[in-house]
């Protein structure tokens, strides 16, 4: 007879590493295949137009980059504050925050220069979404408050402050619904392209992956907020100041998920409303485990995800199957990513007793 | 147990080793660390399943695929780490998992045990809570929870790495009692004095593998120790003469509370001077760990004071004693001393990291730290695939020299040592040895803080003895008294 044991084995090349998340992809396509069929959906033609919603045409493929703006945003938010084993579950709120910062900017700064407005809003966004991710740190590190706790109740209070704003001091005057003023033009982000949705944000969200892939690989933060995620102790004991170590971390990660509020107002609703976010920082979260928290995984990750998200309204409309299996796929992708993540350490060996 | 063999993934723990008990008889399992004397064990004990050999049990071949199989069949086995509940009585305790039955009877439990414990000459109160059993009681413990269960054989896994030497004594004097009485004991170690006292036959492992088996009146220790390692062992590691100079450490009337908020060390004064080696003795938990945190930094001091050169230090500030020029070992290598994720290079980078010419602005000169990580892997013999594999592949004893290394390249001028060859194999252990040897010489001032008396008593010039937080007493090299030291560390001022 054969028995099955999970042992510890040697670990996993570089080469591997790159691969795993890859691997995850494939597999969730071929176990999404079977939601698909049992929807009563063509398989080939619902993959092939999932392909052709989210990458066939110029349009399309440009819809997918505007999509995967935000998602890179906030993956990159969770991914560099779960590195350093600050379990930042409040991208979220720290999105609502930068939000509501870029709104205020945008429709109440119209004393600033017209060329320093979107410089305005995306510092104040990021100031806000990162102030709004301290909070817990400073808790975590002073009071050691469980911080998967505070950041995600914190999304909680911001929706409630937003909430507040929009029916209070922020509601466009006249409107019964909760909603602000549209921001002054010089806020909108500049488009990068004509005829297409594609803004700023999406070379920021870029910037921004090559900026935390340098902080991580060059800078003494970076290599300190590495020490503080896998061994605390061996950090402090090494003269690390761990407190400030873990608070900055907290400040980068909640200034990217507020940069993610920052591009959906001025490049996509162009004012401040309730759902301005799908989840998101939530999403951010799944994108940055499949990405093994490394900034070009989390990037690749995002973008998949954002094809999913576009292309499967193509798929629905052709090949007649529910929309919701993007949800399908999604979580199964997470799912094989973790049991991957699990075969970075460890190998299934088979023995015969 | 007949040509047993054990694998782990790639190790060979065990191979084709065998193993005979007689009764009334105590055998030794001799070996070094990661010889398979405790895997060799584990498989009788039914811990692990052996991948192949035989396992007879008076001349019939069983089975022992759990630990419940092995005490149906009278093999108990007491681990270093006692597997007791401290908030339950002594009574309990026995009678956990053998209760009998839906009802509890500790009326007959409790005459049970008393009776056993007459015929053992076992003492102790079966009301009283464990929590407030010494160590040595706690064992005893351990021992009559095996007799409860009707051990014939009763395995212990290097019983006296825990024990003060008086306490030890009791020990053998148990382990005599079991032996008279019919009962056979397994008694794993590798302090050789200790298996040439106790012991009727010793066998000796060494890299999974039977090398000898020896009767006791037909050997020494000489021989032991050179069937163990595997070739002839320096006795004493050679001590160059040489004059202490100033000092660089002071310790005065230093307090420190340990994590329970009790005071673990207890107005301690002590000094420490260029080119010499001050050892710390002491049974584990009479306040080293805390002792050893405050002046590492990470522990804050409740009062008293800590100084360097001239300098006074502010306790609870790693950052500003390694700026003095302190040289930190720390007794938890894994939790404390190195990151097992990161590499051997960012290893080696901890402390460094932030001076110059490592990085410059808050940014990191990766060339200058990779070719620093080559040097050191260079100079300390530190086995390992390149500076960029994870330290969690390397063993144990390159672990410990991944320290030395950081600790050591900037030559420090003061040295805390805690525990530095704990759980390493001879041979990393003389490495550390010599290293700490080689320091002094070079003018540093050490001081060793170590469990191990063998230890403390080889490398020291000047040996203090801890009991309680409190010192007991010192002693200069040369006028070293094994057992009055033995008696400070229990307690007992002489």
């Amino acid at each position: 007879m054969m028995s099955l044991s999970i042992v510890k084995g040697q670990p996993l090349s570089p080469a591997a590493k790159i691969l795993l998340p890859l691997a995850a992809i494939v597999a969730a396509l071929v176990i999404g295949a079977l939601p698909i069929v049992l929807a009563g959906g063509n398989l080939i033609k619902a993959y092939s137009s999932l392909v052709y919603g989210s990458l066939g045409t110029r349009f399309n493929f440009l819809e997918t980059c505007v999509k995967a703006s935000p998602l890179i945003l906030t993956g990159l938010a969770v991914a560099f504050a779960f590195r350093a084993r600050f379990w930042n579950i409040g991208a979220e709120g720290q999105l609502f925050a930068g939000a509501i910062a870029a709104t205020a900017v945008g429709v109440y700064g119209t004393w600033i220069p017209s060329f320093l407005v979107v410089p305005a809003c995306i510092v104040a966004g990021f100031i806000a979404g990162g102030f709004w991710a301290v909070i817990p740190a400073i808790l975590k590190t002073k009071l050691k408050v469980d911080d998967v706790v505070t950041t995600l109740l914190m999304n909680y209070v911001m929706i409630h402050i937003m909430g507040a704003m929009l029916y209070g001091p922020m509601q466009a005057v006249g409107s019964s619904w909760p909603r602000s003023e549209p921001i002054m033009d010089a806020a909108h982000y500049p488009a990068l392209l004509p005829h297409s949705r594609l803004h700023l944000g999406f070379l920021l969200a870029i910037a921004m992956v090559l900026i935390i892939w340098f902080i991580n690989s060059r800078t003494v933060f970076g290599y300190r907020s590495k020490c503080v995620g896998v061994n605390i102790n061996a950090a402090h004991f090494s003269g690390i100041n761990t407190g400030m170590t873990i608070m900055g971390t907290a400040l980068i990660s909640g200034g990217l998920a507020g940069l993610a509020g920052v591009g959906e107002v001025c490049a996509i609703h162009y004012h401040l409303l309730m759902d301005i976010s799908p989840g998101y920082g939530y999403t951010g979260i799944v994108i940055a485990m499949l990405g093994n928290l490394h900034p070009l995984g989390v990037a690749l990750s995002a973008f998949f995800f954002s094809c999913l998200s576009v292309g499967s309204q193509t798929m629905s409309r052709m090949a007649g199957i529910p929309v919701y299996i993007e949800g399908v796929i999604e979580g199964i992708s997470l799912g094989v990513m973790l049991i991957a993540l699990l075969f970075t350490e460890y190998r299934i060996r088979w023995t015969k007793t | 147990m007949v040509d047993i063999t054990k694998r782990f993934v790639d190790v060979v723990a065990n191979d084709k080793v065998s193993f005979s008990l007689q009764p009334n008889e105590i055998c030794a399992l001799l070996g070094e660390n990661g010889a398979g004397k405790t895997t060799l064990m584990n498989i009788l004990f039914g811990y692990y399943l052996a991948d192949s050999g035989e396992i007879r049990i008076d001349g019939k071949v069983v089975r022992l695929g759990s630990p419940k199989d092995a005490i149906a069949r009278g093999i108990s086995m007491i681990h270093q780490h006692f597997t007791l509940v401290p908030s339950q009585s002594v009574l309990e305790n026995v009678m956990i998992g053998v209760e009998g039955g839906f009802f509890l009877n500790k009326k007959a439990a409790k005459k049970r045990l008393l009776g056993i414990e007459e015929q053992f000459g076992l003492n102790l109160d079966p009301d009283a809570m464990v929590h407030t059993l010494t160590i040595g009681q706690q064992q005893k413990l351990e021992i009559l929870k095996a007799l409860y269960r009707e051990a014939k054989i009763l395995i212990m896994d290097e019983p006296t790495a825990v024990l003060a030497p008086i306490e030890t004594k009791e020990l053998f004097s148990t382990l005599r009692m079991l032996v008279e009485r019919g009962r056979s004991v397994v008694f794993i170690s590798h302090k050789l004095h200790e298996v040439m006292e106790i012991s009727d036959r010793i066998l000796i492992l060494r890299g999974g593998k039977n090398v000898a088996e020896r009767k006791k009146t037909e050997t020494n220790v000489k021989e032991l120790a050179s069937l163990m390692v595997g070739r002839e062992m320096l006795e004493s590691l050679e001590c160059k003469d040489s004059i202490a100079g100033s000092t660089v450490l002071q310790v005065k009337n230093l307090r420190v509370l340990n994590s329970k908020g009790l005071r673990a060390v207890d107005g301690l004064n002590l000094e420490l001077r260029e080119r010499e080696i001050v050892g710390i003795a002491g049974v584990s938990g009479n306040g080293q760990t805390e002792l050893s945190a405050a002046l590492f930094g990470i522990r804050r001091s409740e009062g008293g004071s800590i100084r360097i050169g001239e300098r006074e230090m502010p306790t609870g500030s790693p950052v500003a004693i390694i700026h003095a020029g302190m040289a930190r070992i720390p007794e938890d290598r894994l939790t404390t001393g190195v990151c097992m994720d990161l590499s051997v290079m960012e290893n080696l980078m901890l402390i460094e990291h932030c001076n110059r010419p490592y990085s410059k602005l808050g940014l990191i000169n990766g060339r200058a730290i990779r070719a620093h990580a080559l040097d050191l892997v260079r100079d300390f013999h530190i086995k390992t695939d390149g500076v960029d594999a994870p330290v969690k592949t390397l063993s144990g004893g390159n672990v410990q020299k991944v320290i030395l290394a950081r600790e050591l390249a900037g030559k420090p001028k003061i040295i805390i040592a805690c525990q530095p060859t704990r759980g390493l194999d001879v041979g990393a252990m003389e490495f550390v040895h010599q290293t700490i040897l080689s320091q002094k010489e070079r003018g540093a001032g050490v001081l060793l803080i170590s469990d191990d008396l063998d230890e403390v008593l080889l490398l020291s010039d000047r040996v203090i003895a801890l009991y309680e937080g409190r010192i007991m007493g010192e002693m200069c090299a040369g006028a070293f008294n094994r057992e009055r030291i033995g008696l400070w560390m229990s307690g007992v001022a002489s």
